[in-house]
């Protein structure tokens, strides 16, 4: 792979504000080959979650990248833009059922298997343990006008395995 | 106006006590068995003294009522689903009589809209459903007075089901604890199907369907989802992230869709307890939020009577 196969890539993030954590998130860029070129540290502006997005311009080749962005999220970063790509459409989901029962890892892994989708976080609760009914909140990331085709995936994997779905009311809500 | 009130249940006779004080005269009120009638306007205070003592309202045919000399008839006799009997019946001889028409009964304009247009169109009698549709909240004049610039309405229209969402999440408490104790209170009926499986938000929403768009939807033209046995935890989790769940019901993009869905804690659409809110997408004006009480006999009568306020009057 020559020079010329580089170029820059803006990556945005979200970190929690706490010690570290910058430092973690550029870790996997320079482990994986990738050239830091600029870090813009937007300390005092919050993204809608209540953390501090970070701006990054680095240079790799594509494969590098790819690896990049994955050991990013690995780490636990959450990546909102990674070059042209925006990871901008969050949702967040209810599922209510058994979730336990019908394999909560499957469920997980056919979400993910639908292009352009990937479950960013999830908190489940069992209060009756893993006979009983349960509850999961996912929080999906979809790339730039996905969310309808997550939402439908999400849908048809829960109709099969009988699960309720609590959909974010997506118009109207702020 | 003379009115005819059919249905003495919670809404009819707060109609029959309110009417005097709107300037009508109410010259008939039919229950399910009996009906007053009396041409000189029946005295409200004996009606309605009458219905509670001995649970009638008077000595005639319900069916007389239909044919006493009213200028408005009143529909609020219990809301049925598919033929929307007896209040389509009802609806159809008034206009057939040449009368308006005010309903709180949701069955016609759920579930016959074509019907009752035509029969209005071939009457010289005007039809208005303000109160089947979020009850004191003047949601249908306002859509009304914005000429055909609403494009979405979506809300809370079902105050039972809002008060248990806003119990449990607030409580802590499961979903037949909410019920036993919203069944004591007198916010949810013994049999609360209706309105914890989204069927009376999925009617209002029908309606508003066929207002906006001018079309014939039906019950069965809604996607309806219910709150019915929801584990408390659903609300924690939701509650965990700053958002609750409430039953929202959505008409946009021609569709009706009733639903739980996750709205933000302290947003617009998380009213608490039995409160109804409505939002209207418009396209001039941004959003409209309108919110205020969705049942109860005085709110819904209130809006009984604006709507015998808005009625043209009579030749």
């Amino acid at each position: 792979m020559s020079e010329a196969d580089r170029r820059s890539y803006t990556v945005r993030l979200e970190l929690v504000d706490e010690p570290g954590e910058l430092l973690g998130a550029l870790e996997p860029i320079a482990d994986n080959g990738g050239n830091l070129l600029s870090i813009f540290h937007e300390r005092g502006n919050l993204t809608p979650r209540g953390h501090i997005p970070v701006e990054v311009d680095l240079e790799a080749t594509q494969a590098q990248f790819d690896v990049i962005v994955d050991s990013l999220r690995e780490a636990g970063v959450n990546v909102i833009q990674a070059g042209a790509e925006r990871y901008s459409e969050e949702l967040t989901v209810v599922l209510v059922g058994h979730l336990v029962e019908t394999d909560l890892s499957d469920t997980l892994r056919r979400f993910h298997d639908c292009g352009g989708v990937s479950v960013a976080d999830l908190s489940l609760s069992a209060p009756a343990g893993t006979e009983g009914p349960s509850s999961a909140r996912l929080r999906v990331v979809a790339s730039e006008g996905q969310s309808d085709d997550a939402l439908t995936t999400i849908r048809s994997v829960a109709e099969e395995k009988d699960l309720r779905v609590i959909e974010p009311l997506t118009e109207g809500s702020q | 106006m003379r009115l005819a009130v059919m249905g003495a249940g919670a809404v009819g006779s707060s109609v029959v006590e309110l009417a005097g004080e709107y300037g009508h005269d109410v010259v008939a009120v039919a229950d399910s068995s009996t009906a007053a009638i009396d041409d000189e306007g029946l005295d409200a205070e004996d009606v309605l003294a009458r219905k509670r003592s001995r649970g009638v309202v008077g000595n005639h045919d319900p069916a007389d009522a239909l044919e006493a000399d009213y200028d408005a008839l009143v529909e609020a006799t219990p809301t049925t689903l598919g033929d929307a009997e007896p209040g389509f019946s009802h609806v159809a001889r008034a206009l057939e009589r040449d009368r308006h028409v005010v309903l709180a009964n949701k069955g016609p304009v759920a579930e016959r809209y074509d019907e009752v247009r035509r029969l209005e169109a071939d009457s010289k009698g005007t039809v208005l459903f303000e109160a089947a549709v979020g009850g004191a909240i003047p949601i249908l004049s306002t859509i009304d007075d914005l000429n055909g610039q609403v494009t979405a309405a979506r809300g809370v229209l079902n105050g039972t089901a809002n008060f248990i969402l806003t119990r449990m999440a607030a409580e802590g408490l499961g979903y037949e604890h909410v019920l036993a104790e919203a069944q004591d209170l007198g916010v949810a009926e013994a049999d609360p199907t209706f309105d914890v499986e989204g069927t009376d938000a999925a009617l209002k929403c029908v309606i508003l369907a066929n207002v906006l768009y001018d079309d014939t939807y039906t019950l069965e033209d809604a996607e309806v989802e219910g709150i019915a046995d929801l584990p408390g935890s659903a609300l924690e989790l939701a509650a965990e992230d700053g958002r609750t769940i409430r039953l929202i019901g959505e008409v946009a993009d021609g569709e009706v869709r009733v639903g739980p869905r996750l709205v933000p804690e302290n947003g617009t659409l998380a009213v608490s307890g039995t409160l109804n809110i409505v939002q209207l997408e418009t396209n001039h004006a941004g959003r409209l939020n309108i919110s205020g009480r969705g049942a109860g006999g005085p709110e819904t009568a209130s809006a009984v009577l604006a709507d015998i306020g808005r009625l043209p009057s009579v030749e």
